[in-house]
């Protein structure tokens, strides 16, 4: 489904710098794979890589058979509003919409409207835990609740790949564990890939396999 | 000790103003931009009406006192009266007249003088003669050096004025040294009276008292014996009725100027409230290192000051160019015609300087303080959160405070005015416009509830954003709120004045053809011979003769004017536009005069009242029979029947005439006949109704180009707030726009969602400033033009040019937060959203 190959990025400028070369990563649907490595490793620049918000200097990305580095901006756009889901470390829930707002907007950008959207919302909030808190604006919700709402919303329009990029950051260890194990099932029972970038190795014990990104690529490393 | 923090506190202080170049540096030119204008002002005026005290200060010399009576003088025996009183030690009598110069529409003040008095009361007017009698001569005047080269005469050349219809030339017999810039001649007095046929009287008498004699004494018991009409007072009181005249208009421009500093400080006011909020992390944790919240609050007052004493300097240092450019360009009166003649110099004047620096400063630093006291309440723990500054927004604030501002602006407009001033009028226009401010967020809170949502896609999300904050949309919109507001006050008024002006013209100008002996000066008038004349001219089928005077009647007041014409009792609609009677008057009453609205403002003489006007030296009683609307004569106009004028003074002339056309008789040709066919007649001016109107609203124009120029001034300053509170909102909210780019929304569609946003908020600012300027200008017509000029006038609202006027503030808002959204769309601003990863 997500097939990544001989991905090599640096960043120019004043000084120039080598960020990873050679980077291969194969994704099925069902897929749960953390990726582990050092600060400024490029873990990061490796998820805007695959989101299609960064360019690579070299090699291919493929989704479904599209390559991602010969399509313009709006075709990335489409492409990631259709398929792709992201839970980031600050939620980044709208404060001035609903809970049910918030998770629904990846529908109202795909166009589904009432009542198929309104069925989604509520069967994803459900999903996560949130049944009956639809009506909740953000500043009500505890930050595990609102990380809820985010997984909610990268997984209401069913999208191919997960990209979740340290979704436990600001989150305590209960909470944390909480939110992993809900990621994790949610994005199986979603039939979708995912891809956890995280510092902590007990996050990434939650994935199928865990990666290393060091600047010669992506090296797997034993579980456990 | 060293607080804790200081150096954190001094880092946020210069990164904040250094990160925010551009819209730091667009506070400074607001605040630049309103002192400019204010200052430019200030200086302008400030030196014309110097100047004007200076001349007047000159001509009076050393007097003590000057009795003052009619413009076209009095009985000269009071002259040898006054001279003989014990406490008089010289008496030096003038005739003064502004003489209509013959060839160029023009007059020249003259002033004549017993030469002999004149050395000791007024020796600056005594000029050194070659030939010592030259100023005695009869045909011999001495120019002021002002005048001598606007005129362009030597010693030796020649002035020819018009007299009558007459031509009266004299020679140039040297200059006066000083006199300032007053433009003026000075002459022998028997000669000024027989060539500007005044024989047996003078305009004043300056007197010098015996020294010890106390002035304010001596002058309740010469008050006392003087005749009706005439009034004895220190020369400055003369200084005072001069500039009272313009006091109102000066006193309207340095209003609107302040209106503009003040739009200036609502946009520091919108720049600074984002700032923090952005902020408010940061300064959270000034707060949690130990930085008390007086401290902090100073910080960012300080801010505001900083941006103050920038924008003050540089504004001051623009005044001073653009006031020596507006004299060179519109001249002195800014257009409006007060000061004609007068060449003021320009100088730096300090107190105006002091005064509209601190006004700048302070205004920065009032616009920053209330942000600064909503950051300092923030409570730090939840300042400290990401996305709390969103939530800054989010909270509504109680409404009574607004209402109550708003209730007491209502309150203020119905207080009468101060020391002539409409004081209390532009304090109700202040509080509407700040009770509005601080009710704008409840009511944003109501227009968009009253939206209806759109079923998805941007503008949704657009409104929803908008909806769950309203605080943004005020802070937003709180400087083109205010300057649209007075852009739509003003528009009306000026509107509604152009109206009934026009209105006015047509009604006050029923005849074919009108013939005024001379435009300007008081030395030109029609003798009955020439009124016959014009009477009888083949293809006049009826004539009106009117003769303009002016009475003192108050001697702290300029002089009003008294209109002698033929009254059509039957029909006094069709003559005078009557706001109030006519008064049937009960048999025995005095006769009527009908006044002006200024008469009844000025002088209470309200319909029904009796009073004594001094006419011929005499008072003579009337009773007050209406009230009429008149645009020309702020200062006061009394109409008088003329048969009854003729029977009270003998003076049969008459200053201009009215004339009605037989059948089938062509204008312009009455005019060429008139010219050739009665002596002097090349010398009158003559117009059609047509041609009076349009120079009349072109006056009107004029007059208020300047209003135009501040009022633009202020919906640049206006939109300017928008863009860079829009510009500051689009940063605060970059990682929801970054979240949103991920989830795949479009460039075009973030695009479309702020182009909503900015269309709703300035439709908003738009209605709210509509509704606020069109209260706004029920002030400006029925509180502040009625105090300041007693011009009444009806309501009219220009909707077509309001119309136009929305679509360009609306369209030029909507780009103006497209352009500031631009940033949002970048590719940087989507990885924004990693600053927290």
């Amino acid at each position: 489904m997500l097939v990544v190959h001989g991905l090599t990025k640096s960043y120019a400028g004043p000084r120039p710098r080598a960020v990873f070369a050679d980077v291969d990563l194969s994704l099925s649907a069902g897929d749960y794979v953390a990726i582990m490595g050092e600060s400024g490793a490029g873990k990061s620049t490796l998820l805007n890589l695959i989101a299609g918000l960064d360019s690579p200097d070299r090699g291919s990305i493929s989704l479904d058979g599209t390559e991602l580095t010969t399509l313009g901006d709006d075709a990335l756009t489409a492409l990631r509003r259709e398929r792709f889901g992201f839970v980031f470390q600050a939620f980044h829930v709208l404060p001035y919409l609903t809970v049910a707002q918030n998770v629904a907007l990846p529908l109202s950008l795909l166009g589904v409207v009432a009542p198929e959207k309104d069925a989604r919302v509520k069967s994803v909030l459900a999903g996560v835990g949130l049944d009956g808190r639809g009506q909740s604006v953000p500043r009500e919700l505890s930050g595990g609740e609102l990380q809820r709402v985010a997984i909610a919303r990268a997984l209401v329009h069913a999208p191919r790949v997960v990209l979740a990029d340290e979704p436990t950051g600001n989150l305590d260890a209960d909470t944390a564990s909480q939110v992993l194990r809900l990621l994790r099932d949610q994005i199986k029972s979603h039939g979708a890939a995912g891809i956890l970038v995280t510092h902590s190795r007990a996050a990434a014990q939650t994935c199928d396999r865990i990666m290393q990104l060091t600047p010669t690529g992506l090296h797997a490393l034993p579980p456990g | 000790m060293r607080k804790p923090g200081l150096s954190a506190a001094r880092a946020v202080l210069a990164g904040s103003l250094v990160q925010n170049k551009a819209r730091s540096t667009l506070s400074v030119l607001a605040i630049a931009l309103g002192v400019a204008l204010g200052y430019a002002v200030a200086l302008i005026t400030g030196a014309a009406v110097n100047e004007l005290a200076l001349g007047v200060q000159f001509l009076a010399g050393d007097a003590d006192l000057q009795v003052r009576g009619p413009r076209s003088g009095f009985d000269e025996a009071v002259y040898p009266r006054l001279a003989r009183l014990p406490e008089v030690a010289v008496a030096s009598p003038v005739v003064e007249a502004d003489a209509k110069l013959a060839d160029r529409d023009d007059v020249l003040k003259i002033i004549g003088v017993d030469v002999f008095r004149a050395g000791a009361v007024q020796p600056g007017l005594i000029a050194q003669a070659g030939d010592r009698l030259d100023q005695l001569r009869p045909d011999m005047l001495f120019v002021s050096s002002a005048a001598a080269s606007a005129l362009g005469v030597v010693r030796g050349g020649e002035l020819a004025f018009q007299v009558g219809l007459r031509t009266v030339t004299l020679r140039v017999a040297g200059v006066v040294p000083g006199g300032a810039q007053q433009r003026f001649a000075v002459m022998d007095i028997a000669g000024a009276q027989t060539n500007f046929d005044r024989p047996g009287r003078v305009s004043r008498v300056d007197l010098r008292l015996r020294p010890g004699i106390d002035i304010d004494a001596a002058r309740e018991r010469i008050q006392a014996q003087l005749p009706a009409g005439l009034a004895v007072q220190r020369p400055e009181a003369g200084v005072a009725a001069g500039e009272g005249l313009s006091r109102s208009y000066r006193v309207n421009l340095n209003v609107l100027a302040l209106v503009a500093l003040f739009t200036g400080g609502l946009l520091v006011f919108s720049t600074q409230a984002l700032a923090v909020v952005r902020r408010r992390p940061q300064l959270a944790l000034l707060r949690v290192l130990g930085m008390t919240r007086r401290q902090l609050a100073s910080l960012l007052v300080l801010e505001g000051a900083i941006v103050g004493v920038v924008g003050s300097a540089l504004g001051l240092a623009g005044g001073f160019v653009l006031a020596r450019a507006a004299v060179r360009v519109i001249g002195a009166d800014l257009g409006a015609g007060y000061f004609r003649g007068v060449a003021p110099t320009l100088a730096l004047a300090p107190i105006p300087l002091v005064i509209f620096f601190c006004l700048g400063v302070t205004i920065a630093m009032l616009a920053s303080l209330v942000p600064a006291l909503e950051a300092a309440r923030a409570a730090p723990a939840a300042a400290l959160k990401a996305g709390d500054e969103e939530r800054a927004f989010s909270r509504l604030r109680p409404s009574w405070p607004g209402l109550v501002i708003i209730g007491a602006g209502a309150l203020a407009a119905l207080a009468p005015p101060v020391a002539g001033l409409p004081l209390f009028g532009y304090l109700a226009i202040a509080l509407f416009v700040i009770g509005t401010l601080m009710l704008m967020p409840r009511i944003a809170v109501m227009l968009l509830a009253a939206l209806p949502l759109p079923r998805g896609g941007p503008p949704r999300l657009a409104l929803l954003q908008l909806r769950g904050a309203p605080g943004q949309v005020a802070v937003s919109l709180a400087a083109i709120v205010a300057a649209v507001s007075l852009m739509v006050s003003m528009a009306i008024m000026v509107a509604s004045f152009r109206v009934s002006l026009d209105a006015w013209l047509e009604r006050i100008l029923p005849a074919d053809l009108y013939v005024r002996a001379g435009a300007a000066g008081d030395t030109a008038y029609l003798g009955a011979d020439d009124q016959a004349r014009l009477a009888a001219l083949p293809g006049v089928r009826s004539a009106e003769f009117q003769r303009e005077q002016q009475l003192l009647l108050d001697p702290s007041r300029p002089r009003v004017v008294l209109l002698a014409r033929s009254i059509d009792a039957a029909n006094l609609a069709r003559q005078l536009q009557l706001v109030r009677g006519p008064v049937t008057l009960p048999p025995g009453a005095p006769p009527p005069v009908w006044v002006n609205e200024a008469m009844l403002d000025l002088y209470d003489f309200a319909p029904g009242k009796l009073i004594e006007l001094p006419i011929a030296g005499k008072l003579a009683s009337f009773t007050v029979a209406g009230v009429w609307r008149d645009y020309a004569r702020p200062q006061g106009a009394i109409v008088i029947e003329r048969e009854r004028y003729i029977a009270l003074t003998g003076d049969r002339s008459a200053t201009s005439a009215a004339l009605w056309l037989a059948s089938g008789v062509n204008p312009d040709e009455l005019s060429r006949a008139i010219a050739g066919d009665i002596p002097g007649g090349s010398r009158l001016e003559i117009a059609a109704p047509g041609e009076i109107r349009e120079v009349s609203l072109k006056a009107f124009d004029r007059t208020f180009a300047v209003t135009y120029a501040l009022e633009l001034a202020a919906v640049v300053i206006g939109l300017f707030g928008l863009s860079s509170s829009f510009g500051a909102l689009v940063l605060s909210r970059r990682r929801e726009f970054g979240m949103l780019r991920h989830i795949g929304m479009t460039r075009r569609q973030i695009a479309a969602m702020l182009a909503t946003e900015g269309l709703t908020i300035s439709a908003i600012g738009l209605l709210v400033g509509f509704g606020l300027g069109w209260l706004i200008s029920l002030v400006l017509i029925d509180v502040v033009n009625r105090q300041s000029f007693h011009w009444g006038m009806e309501l009219n609202v220009p909707w077509s040019a309001l119309a136009s006027s929305a679509v360009v503030v609306l369209a030029l808002s909507t780009l103006t937060a497209i352009a500031s959204g631009r940033q949002a769309m970048s590719r940087r601003a989507v990885l924004v959203v990693k600053e927290d990863w």
